[in-house]
C-alpha cells in the first residue's frame, strides 16, 4: 500500500525527521487560508497522488503571493496529471499539500528499500538529488551509496560513517545531523513494516540542515495488520476500482491491453497464460488469479470483472485442478455461465484431478459459446483464434 | 534417491489442529508421509488424526525425533513459529503460510541460517519426492516417479510442469515449490546444486517468474557447477512493470527484474529456456533425447 506525500512526512514528523511545515487542503480556499497559517511569503503548491514526477507534469508549483497561492490551487486541484509513473491516462488530483518555502542549496537523494539479495533492508544515498534514481542508476552508478543494515544488530556507527564520506559531507555538525537523519529514517522503516522510503530531493539549507523535501512511502501489505493507523491513511480513489473489487473476493486482478480476457488458477500459471497468449499471436486483456479454491461464486465474479472491458473479445479460463477437482469447477463454470451473461466465446482448459470427468459435463451441456481444449497450448491457440472472429 | 525428504523422512506439523493443518496432513499421510506427530499450543497431550499433539516444537522434536515441520500457522505467528523450530533442532522447515509480513520472514530466516536449519517458502504449495513423501499442497498423483528435478516459485505452474513431464512419459523424483515471496528459504541455487548431486536425477527444470534476481543467480550457478540438462520457462513476459502479479515478489521494479533479463542469462549459459509453459514437457523430452 502507498501513501501521499503529505500522510509520509506525518510519519516523518512522528519519529524527528525534519520536513518543511505544510497543511493540506481539498478547495482553493482552505489553501489560501493555510498559507496564512504557515507564513511567510512564498508557498509551494503540489498535487497530491500516487506517483513519482509530479514537477515535471506541472503539479508542483511556486507561489510568491496568496493570490497565486489561490490561482495555482485552482488549477491543480481537479486537473489530470500526467507523469511517466501515471501511465497515458494520468491521475485526477483531488488534494493539494501547501508547503513553506525552502532555502535550498543542495539536493541529495536518501531511500530505504529492501535488497532482496542481501536479505534485508539498504540504505541508498546519492549526490545527485532531484533527479530520477533509475537514471543516476543507470548512467553513473558509482554516485549511488548502497548500505545494508541488518535489523538483529540495527544501525550502527560505521553505517553512518560510510553514509556521510560517501556523500561528500565534511562539516562536523552537518555529518551528525545527517547520520542522526539516517538513522531515524531506518527506525521508522523498521517499525512501521515500510516496503520503502524515498526522500528525493532531500535538500541542505543555507544554515547546513537537511531536510526532506519530498516523501513516498509504501507499506508491507501483508504487516498492515498491525498497522491501523496506516490501514487508516489509506486512499482507495487512489486505486484502480476493478482491481479493488476483485480483491474483496479474493481475486487478484490487474487490467491489461489485449483482447483476450484470462481466469487462471495460480498467479504463476496466470502470468504462463499470458505469456502463452502473445507467444501465439494474441494479446492478454488481464491478469486474473482465482486463488487456489475456485468456485461457481469466484468464478462468476471473475466473468463479471473481465466482462467490464470492452475490448475483450474472447475468455480462456484455464485451471489447473489439484486438490480442487476439476468435475466441480466444470460445474462451477456452468453454474457461474448461469449468473453472468456471458456474450463472448470461452475456452474452458481444465487439467489435473478428475480432468476427464469435466470434460464430460462440459460436453454433455452443450452451451454454443463454451469451447473446450485439451491442455495448454491448445487452450490458447483456441482463445486466439476465437477472439479473431475464426472458429 | 531424491533430494531432502523420503519415506523414512518424519515430519511434524506446526498448526496441526487447525482447518488448514488438519486437512493437508491428511492428504499427506494418505499420500504415504510419515506424519508423526504436530504442535498446537494449548492442545499439548491431545490425539488429533491419530497422532499426538504437544505444545511446543521441543516437545514434539524429543519425543518424536521429527526432522522436518511443516508450517501452517497464520501469518502474523509464521515467523515466531519457525524460529520455534529452528530453536528445537527441527532440520527443514516447509513454510505453507500465505501472506507472512517481510520484516518477520528476514528475521526467521536469519535465525533458521545461525541455527543450521533450512526453510521452504513461505507462500508456497511444498516438496514432494515422488511416491514417497508429500510435505504440502499440492496434488500428489500428478507425480509420477521418475528421473527429472524440478523447482518452481509458483504451485500450479509445479503442477503444470510436472504434467507434462510425466505426460511425455518421464517422470519427478522431486519436485519443490520455493515460493514467490521477497524473501525465501531455499531457492534455486541450492536446489540446483542438490538436484546435481543426485545419482537419479538426470534432467532438471526450473520455473521462475519477474521480480528478483534469484534465476541470473541460478544462471551464474549452473555454469559453473550444473552438468545435467536444465529446462527453464520464466513466467511474466507480457506483466506490465510496477504491477505486482500476484506473488507478493513478483513486480518489475523499473528496468529489473524482467522475464526477459533473467530467460537471456539462462539462455547464455545453456539452459533450454521456453516461450511458453506448455513447451516444458516437450523441451525435457528434447534434453534427455
Amino acid at each position: 500500500m502507498n501513501i501521499h506525500e503529505y500522510q509520509a512526512k506525518q510519519i516523518f514528523a512522528k519519529y524527528g525527521v525534519p520536513t518543511p511545515r505544510g497543511i493540506i487542503a481539498n478547495t482553493p480556499d482552505q489553501a489560501v487560508a493555510n498559507a496564512g497559517e504557515l507564513g511567510g511569503n512564498i508557498w509551494v503548491v503540489k498535487a497530491q497522488i500516487h506517483a513519482g514526477g509530479r514537477g515535471l507534469g506541472g503539479g508542483v508549483k511556486l507561489a510568491k503571493s496568496k493570490d497565486e497561492v489561490r490561482e495555482l490551487a485552482t488549477e491543480i486541484l481537479g486537473m489530470t496529471l500526467v507523469t511517466h509513473q501515471t501511465g497515458p491516462e494520468g491521475k485526477l488530483v483531488q488534494k493539494v499539500y501547501i508547503e513553506e518555502g525552502a532555502d535550498i542549496v543542495d539536493e541529495l537523494y536518501l531511500s530505504v528499500v529492501l535488497d532482496r539479495a542481501a536479505e534485508m533492508p539498504i540504505i541508498m544515498a546519492s549526490t545527485e538529488g532531484g533527479m530520477d534514481i533509475e537514471t543516476v542508476a543507470e548512467k553513473t552508478p558509482e554516485k549511488i551509496i548502497k548500505i545494508a543494515v541488518d535489523p538483529a544488530f540495527g544501525f550502527q556507527g560505521y553505517h553512518g560513517r560510510e553514509l556521510v564520506f560517501g556523500l561528500g559531507i565534511t562539516d562536523k555538525a552537518e555529518q551528525k545531523k545527517m547520520v542522526n537523519f539516517a538513522k531515524k529514517l531506518y527506525t521508522l522503516y523498521m517499525e512501521n513494516d515500510a516496503e520503502m522510503i524515498e526522500i528525493n530531493p532531500l535538500i541542505k539549507t543555507g544554515s547546513g540542515d537537511f531536510i526532506a523535501l519530498d516523501g513516498k512511502m509504501g507499506f508491507d501489505d501483508s504487516a498492515l495488520g498491525r498497522h491501523p493507523d496506516i490501514e487508516d491513511m489509506r486512499d482507495i480513489s487512489e486505486e484502480d476500482p476493478d482491481e479493488r473489487e476483485a480483491s474483496q473476493y479474493g481475486l487478484s486482478y490487474i487490467a491489461l491491453d489485449g483482447e483476450i480476457g484470462c481466469m487462471v488458477n495460480g498467479a504463476g500459471l496466470a502470468m504462463g497464460t499470458m505469456d502463452t497468449i502473445n507467444y501465439m499471436g494474441g494479446t492478454p486483456a488481464n491478469f486474473l488469479d482465482v486463488g487456489g479454491t475456485a468456485n461457481a461464486e469466484t468464478v462468476a465474479k471473475g466473468f463479471e470483472i473481465i466482462l467490464k472491458n470492452p475490448n475483450v473479445k474472447a475468455i480462456f479460463v484455464n485451471i489447473f485442478g489439484g486438490i480442487v477437482r476439476c468435475d466441480r469447477i466444470a460445474n462451477g463454470i456452468l453454474e457461474a455461465t448461469k449468473l453472468v451473461d456471458v456474450n463472448v466465446p470461452v475456452i474452458v482448459r481444465l487439467d489435473g484431478t478428475n480432468a476427464d470427468e469435466a470434460a464430460v459435463i462440459l460436453k454433455n451441456a452443450n452451451i454454443d459459446n463454451v469451447i473446450a481444449a485439451t491442455d495448454l497450448g491448445d487452450g490458447a491457440a483456441k482463445a486466439v483464434a476465437a477472439a479473431k472472429g475464426e472458429k | 534417491m531424491s533430494i531432502l525428504v523420503n519415506k523414512d523422512t518424519k515430519v511434524i506439523v506446526q498448526g496441526f489442529t487447525g482447518g488448514e493443518g488438519t486437512f493437508h496432513a491428511e492428504q499427506c499421510m494418505a499420500y504415504g508421509t510419515d506424519i508423526v506427530g504436530g504442535v498446537t499450543p494449548g492442545k499439548g497431550g491431545q490425539t488429533h488424526l491419530g497422532k499426538p499433539v504437544f505444545n511446543t516444537v521441543k516437545e514434539a522434536v524429543k519425543a518424536t525425533g521429527a526432522t522436518v515441520s511443516m508450517v501452517f500457522v497464520p501469518p502474523a505467528f509464521v515467523g515466531d513459529a519457525v524460529m520455534e523450530a529452528a530453536a528445537a533442532g527441527i532440520e527443514l522447515a516447509v513454510i505453507i503460510t500465505e501472506g507472512a509480513p517481510v520484516r518477520d520472514m528476514q528475521a526467521a530466516k536469519a535465525a533458521a541460517t545461525k541455527n543450521g536449519m533450512m526453510t521452504i517458502g513461505p507462500n508456497c504449495p511444498g516438496i514432494i519426492t515422488a511416491d514417497e513423501c508429500k510435505i504440502g499442497i499440492m496434488p500428489g498423483n500428478i507425480f509420477k516417479k521418475g528421473n527429472v528435478g524440478l523447482i518452481s516459485k509458483s504451485g500450479t505452474l509445479t503442477y503444470e510442469g510436472a504434467n507434462q513431464v510425466v505426460n511425455e512419459g518421464y517422470g519427478i523424483t522431486t519436485a519443490v515449490g520455493i515460493g514467490g515471496d521477497p524473501i525465501i528459504g531455499l531457492s534455486y541455487k541450492q536446489l540446483l546444486q542438490m538436484f546435481q548431486d543426485d545419482p537419479e536425477t538426470e534432467a532438471i527444470v526450473m520455473i521462475g517468474e519477474i521480480g528478483g534476481d534469484l534465476e541470473i543467480q541460478a544462471a551464474q550457478f549452473i555454469k559453473e557447477n550444473v552438468t545435467k540438462p536444465v529446462v527453464a520457462f520464466i513466467a511474466g513476459q507480457s506483466a506490465p512493470p510496477g504491477k505486482r502479479m500476484g506473488h507478493a515478489g513478483a513486480i518489475i521494479s523499473g528496468s529489473a527484474g524482467t522475464a526477459k533479463e533473467k530467460m537471456d542469462a539462462l539462455s547464455a549459459v545453456g539452459v533450454e529456456v521456453v516461450i511458453s509453459p506448455a513447451e516444458i514437457g516437450k523441451a525435457v523430452k528434447k534434453v534427455l533425447g
